[in-house]
């Protein structure tokens, strides 16, 4: 970051074009997330919840978070949505798309949003001072190093995190296992 | 134009999160269910990651990177179940997986 930029920073100058970005990222997803629950194609909402995952690791990189995006770009828009699509093009059949889309149950559904609605409204109006009104910028371009001290640990001593990390990786050596095993015809 | 604050994100991911919760409530087809239940552990990782960003420290970033783990756990297993029962019952509708109710 050259002298002139950084100095524009520290005097409190934001870019002009953040909050338009916000709203952009923001609309985006969660237009795209309406669409998730409402198409009738999976595909469709396979797709959409792409442009709702995108969406969202722009709002990360706008919290200067961009490991997090990055992760949530390689993961999640890449390995996590493979898997999903690859399931719908083997389990797609044309009665799902001739029949209802929605069970029963949508009075409760919106009895359920509705209430939950209410929830956060209140929440956020009573809680509002709670969540404190500042945005602290946290230095982005030491944000993967930081993450990795926390995972790896540094110096040859664990760090605050790493235990939880040999957990996760526990965790998905049982999924593995748990999906080969299921989608065997024979064991 | 007032500046993006913390609740801003808030508002966001509690949208994400009730657009979730309808879609696991009301859709017929397994596959969208499991996709709502995703919108709404990225609404989960937002509100996080906005946190973190509020109190100017690393844990909620840390959070959501185990939580991407988890969720990539839950839609392997999940989508392992749900081969395994199309094998069986030629049906991914919600409302004719009953094998369990007694």
């Amino acid at each position: 970051m050259n002298p002139a930029i950084n100095t524009a920073v520290n005097a409190g100058m934001t870019p002009v074009a953040t909050p338009f970005f916000f709203y952009m990222l923001a609309g985006l997803a969660v237009l795209s997330g309406l669409a998730v629950i409402t198409r009738r194609n999976a595909v469709h909402s396979a797709l959409a919840l792409i442009v709702t995952l995108l969406s969202v690791a722009g709002l990360y990189l706008m919290l200067y978070a961009p490991f997090v995006a990055g992760v949530q770009i390689i993961v999640y828009a890449g390995g996590i949505m493979v898997l999903f699509l690859f399931v719908i093009m083997l389990v797609n059949i044309d009665r799902t798309l001739k029949e209802r889309s929605f069970n029963h149950m949508w009075p409760i559904g919106l009895v359920a949003s509705c209430l939950l609605l209410a929830m956060f409204m209140g929440a956020f109006s009573k809680g509002r001072a709670l969540f404190v009104d500042r945005m602290i910028p946290l230095p982005e371009g030491s944000n993967t190093q930081m993450i990795a001290d926390k995972l790896y640990g540094q110096a040859g001593r664990m760090g605050e995190y790493t235990f939880a990390f040999e957990i996760a990786s526990l965790l998905l050596l049982v999924a593995i296992l748990g999906a080969v095993i299921m989608t065997k015809k024979k064991i | 134009m007032t500046d993006i604050t913390t609740l801003h994100y808030l508002v966001v991911a509690a949208a994400l999160f009730i657009l979730g919760v309808i879609g696991v409530l009301t859709r017929r087809n397994v596959v969208i269910v499991l996709m709502s239940i995703e919108l709404i552990l990225n609404a989960v990782n937002l509100n996080l990651v906005a946190f973190s960003r509020m109190w100017g420290n690393l844990h909620g970033q840390m959070f959501a990177i185990f939580i991407v783990v988890d969720a990539a756990a839950e839609a392997a297993a999940g989508l392992g179940i749900l081969i395994a029962f199309f094998r069986n019952k030629e049906t991914v509708n919600v409302d004719e997986i009953d094998l369990l109710k007694w």
